[in-house]
């Protein structure tokens, strides 16, 4: 058995691993891998997502048990300190050695930092590891603690962006200095990145270009930076992001081969000058470049594997940089040679300042190949464009329809997926070819969009390319003449609209029995909820009735917070509150120690509540008026409104008193997806309605009515189903549209990518809502009705029914409440304290 | 944060040193679960109707640490009994506590008795 000693644990070095173990003669090898990090390898592609919602261990690439499972002895904190390529040896800092067959290097690379005055001291930052990010963590939180909230990345490139949303996630009020005139300069042009700087300053972020760095000054810690043109800036904390150097000084100091600018010199099979020893990833130097990119390291990790295993891949000569990526919440990318400009080149470009967006490709002067491009603002056509230009393909007989779309016609210009030739790379991350999908289709190897993710790891790095796994996973189905079906989940093969029609028309009213009759096994934590929303929407069935089927939220009718307590919204229809029951509000809130915000809903939220707490709250709540907000559920919350014609000089009708009366009238209504709505007085549109699933502004003559908006990450206006209608018709219209929804949706889908899947799109909603084509209108409106006469306050149904109140006990076997919950200050109110 | 998760190590059912009451049955409901104390623990305990089986585990998630798992949806993966916890919807087996979502985190389980309607976990202290 052959020994392969791997240094470095980072993304390449991972990736190495994965494709050794994954060759059929693997078991001839046996792997020892040394990383000088405390963690196993991680995504540090996703750095920033750590200051949001992800953990160190969500951010690992495998789990330690898999390098168990799959034989690799994995040394993490450790340090290789020599290597002897005459003995075959290295050495550990603890002086220990341990002898190779083949040694691979991956020791990555190390943040430059420039040599600025001052740039030792405290509160200077680099952004790499983990470890750098839980620093400037505590260092921002002592910062922030003394008032201090100012913080600068240098450098305006892709990492430093990252850096920068990551110290803006931090709360950090954030700068970005660049030395060249625009942000990310190897990839963008000066329109693109002038928009780029546009969206990044919109995010609160200020970018300061072509500012040379001369000090850095302060007392104890960073206090100002200054600049050649004698400017300056308070910086209380600063992140350099300013390149990469390749880690080569253990090979170094090893006698083996160093570029002239640093990295370690390689061949196209990825050896360097030593027998047996290959270096891969951004320590390696190859064709004369360093590359910072995880895809180039990975086709490296690669050709490693198969040349250490007998085979004869070899690097190809010249290495693609396209990226695409979305930063600080702006789409980016940028492929082949995106600057390119001479006599055969013709740069087609497009611009909307309004909608943010630039697009550009580089066509030959016969429009026949595409040479490189950048989009900015959206990058939704990337996949097709970086195919069409790594296959060389022939392009459309006008280019510009790329980038513009087809005009006239409705077909697309570039044509299916299919149309891609096998060898067309479809997942850049992990090097899975068009071919090997549909392959794997054709030989029954598999048979759905997950068994190609599971067997090839596509769409597993960055994601980008799941929209074309999923079609051609889809078509290569339909053209074996299988059928395409979106089920429920492993429980049930039918999707929400067949199982909305058995359960209706076989009038089954138990989890239990749909499951029996429809499905198999005992359910799981996708169909149960799923089921639970289709028995509310054709019975109006409330939460309380088969509680261990709904989702926790609904479960406990409360919203679930990161400590494990409540939060309580009561409906204020419209947002219209009298002072008596905003004193309710207050003094309950007091008595039970709540944190209390107001909600973008116009509502007011009590946090904090323990389990046993809810049913006392809601006790006194109920008692004062107040009734259920189904801020917990897939639910109709709020209509929000703006104060309109009673009171505001330009109102146009009583937006308020309409408000109220449409969030009464769907209040409890469940549905695939929380529902929100707004209402707004005049064109001035405050009430923000075109954000809504359905928005109602008031104009001349009656109100327009507006369908499938939504806010949140991927925000939409709302878009005109029907102008100048009566109250009446408006409900009318609406009961017929949210019943068509909630009849045709696929589970938690809101209204806006609902619509955009439906087939005919708006025209065709017009004509079901409107005109009737289907002839459903009336069933629709019936169905409505019913449910609203059915309406009944889950909150007041529980706190009624002593077995129901059950739920809301801590132990079963005890009146002690949890006591693993602590609050820490913050300003005038509490949060709960982190455990990790 | 680390002696939270040391106080809950899972209980093979020929270990038992003390089998005990928790509550009767009707006090879990069907094909859900309720949280239960022993000393200082807090133990998830599922009553499973649909299979006729009864499961225990610990109540805190390992990923956040919160005392939360009881409160969770049950069912199941290619026929592995499991919890999905309520916050971030991780799944774990309730057979031998393996996290099925290829995350690495495990919890402890104990075994449950049931006998004239009355269940029992047990423990080894």
């Amino acid at each position: 058995m052959k020994k392969v000693i791997v240094i470095g644990n980072g993304m390449v070095g991972y990736k190495f691993c994965e494709k050794l173990v994954n060759k059929a003669n693997s078991t001839d090898f046996s792997i020892e891998v040394f990383g000088e990090e405390p963690r196993p390898a991680y995504d540090r592609v996703h750095l920033s997502e750590y200051f949001g919602d992800k953990s160190a261990n969500e951010l690992l690439l495998a789990p330690s048990k898999w390098y168990l499972e799959n034989n690799i002895k994995l040394h993490t904190s450790s340090l290789i300190s020599s290597i002897d390529p005459s003995k075959k040896e290295i050495k550990t800092y603890k002086n220990e050695s341990f002898t190779y067959d083949y040694l691979v290097i991956v020791t990555g690379s190390s943040p430059f930092i420039p040599p600025i005055k001052g740039v030792e001291k405290k509160g200077v930052f680099v952004y790499r590891t983990l470890e750098d990010l839980d620093a400037m963590k505590s260092y921002a939180s002592k910062l922030k603690s003394e008032g201090k909230i100012e913080a600068a990345v240098l450098g305006g490139g892709l990492l430093g962006l990252e850096a920068a949303n990551a110290a803006k996630e931090l709360g950090m009020n954030t700068h970005v200095i660049e030395f060249a005139p625009r942000l990310m300069p190897r990839q963008l042009d000066l329109p693109a990145s002038n928009l780029l700087k546009q969206k990044v300053e919109a995010m609160n972020i200020q970018v300061h270009l072509e500012k040379a760095t001369s000090e850095i000054l302060g007392e104890n810690g960073i206090e100002s930076m200054a600049f050649n043109d004698n400017s300056s800036l308070k910086v209380d904390m600063l992140i350099i992001s300013a390149g990469i150097r390749p880690r080569d000084e253990l090979a170094r100091n090893s006698g083996i081969k160093i570029g002239e600018r640093g990295g370690i010199w390689v061949n196209n099979k990825m050896q360097t000058s030593e027998k047996d020893i290959y270096a891969i990833g951004e320590v390696a130097l190859y064709n004369d470049g360093i590359y910072g990119l995880v895809a180039p390291g990975y086709d490296m990790a690669n050709v490693a594997v198969e040349q250490i295993t007998g085979g004869d891949l070899t690097m190809a000569p010249s290495i693609d940089m396209s990226t695409q990526l979305k930063l600080i919440g702006t789409e980016v990318a940028s492929f082949g040679d995106p600057f390119i400009e001479n006599d055969e080149v013709a740069v087609i470009s497009f611009e909307n300042k309004h909608k943010g967006i630039y697009k550009r490709i580089n066509v030959t002067k016969d429009g026949k190949k595409l040479l490189g491009g950048i989009l900015v603002g959206d990058a939704s056509d990337y996949n097709t464009l970086f195919q069409l230009y790594i296959n060389a393909m022939k392009l459309p007989e006008n280019p510009e329809d790329l980038i513009l779309g087809a005009r006239g016609g409705e077909a697309s210009s570039v044509g299916s997926v299919m149309d891609f030739p096998d060898s067309a790379q479809i997942c850049s991350c992990e090097s899975v070819s068009k071919g090997a999908i549909c392959g794997m289709i054709q030989d029954e190897t598999c048979c759905s969009v997950s068994d190609v993710v599971k067997n090839t790891k596509a769409t597993t790095g960055c994601g980008g390319c799941k929209p074309m796994v999923v079609d051609l996973v889809n078509e290569s189905l339909k053209a074996l003449g299988k059928e395409v079906k979106e089920t429920l989940c492993e429980h049930f093969s039918y999707n929400r609209q067949e199982l909305y029609d058995l359960i209706k028309i076989n009038k089954i009213t138990t989890f239990n029995e749909a499951l029996n009759l429809f499905g198999k096994g005992n359910g799981c934590e996708t169909c149960k909820p799923a089921l639970a929303s289709l028995f509310a929407s054709i019975y109006m069935e409330t939460a309380n009735r088969q509680i261990t089927i709904q989702d926790s939220n609904d479960r406990f009718l409360a919203n679930i917070q990161r400590n494990g307590t409540y939060s309580i919204v009561p409906r204020v229809p419209g947002g219209e509150i009298t002072p008596e029951k905003l004193m309710v509000l207050g003094s309950v809130a007091k008595k039970y120690d709540l944190y209390t915000k107001i909600t973008g809903g116009q509502r007011i939220d009590l946090f904090g509540a323990e389990l046993h707490e809810l049913p006392l709250i809601w006790k006194e709540l109920i008692d004062a008026g107040f009734e259920s907000g189904h801020a917990y559920g897939k639910s109709l919350r709020t209509v929000k409104s703006c104060v309109g014609s009673t009171w505001c000089r330009y109102g146009m009708h009583e937006s308020v008193s309409f408000a109220i009366e449409i969030e009464n009238r769907y209040r409890g209504l469940r549905s695939p997806h929380k529902l929100k709505g707004g209402v707004s007085g005049c064109i001035r549109e405050c009430a923000e309605a075109r954000g809504k699933d359905f928005g109602l502004i008031a104009v001349e003559g009656g109100w327009n009515l507006y369908v499938c908006g939504n806010g949140g990450a991927t925000p939409k206006h709302a878009i005109l189903l029907a102008e100048q209608l009566d109250d009446e018709t408006c409900i009318k219209y609406l009961d017929r549209f949210l019943m068509f929804y909630i009849r045709t949706a696929a589970p938690l889908t809101r209204t806006a990518p609902w619509l955009e899947k439906l087939d005919g799109g708006i025209e065709y909603l017009k004509k079901v809502v409107i005109e009737d084509c289907l002839g459903i209108a009336e069933e629709l409106e019936k169905e409505m009705q019913g449910l609203v006469n059915q309406y009944e306050c889950e909150w007041k149904q529980a706190i009624e029914d002593p077995e129901m109140m059950k739920r809301f006990k801590h132990f079963v076997n005890s009146n002690d409440t949890d006591n693993n919950i602590e609050y820490v200050p913050l300003r005038e109110q509490k949060m709960p304290k982190a455990w990790r | 944060m680390e002696q939270i998760l040391q106080q809950y190590q899972s209980v093979a059912s020929t270990k038992v040193m003390t089998w005990f009451h928790v509550g009767k049955i009707n006090d879990f409901p069907e094909n859900g679960g309720a949280c239960i104390k022993y000393k200082a623990k807090q133990i998830a305990v599922y009553n499973f109707t649909r299979k006729s089986k009864w499961y225990a585990c610990q109540n805190v998630c390992p990923h956040k640490m919160e005392m939360v798992l009881s409160r969770g949806m049950i069912g199941d993966l290619s026929g592995t009994p499991k919890v999905a916890c309520p916050l971030h919807k991780k799944t774990f087996s309730l057979e031998n506590g393996e996290n099925l979502n290829g995350d690495d985190y495990k919890i402890a389980t104990y075994p449950v008795k049931i006998e004239n309607e009355n269940v029992y976990i047990g423990f080894t202290d």
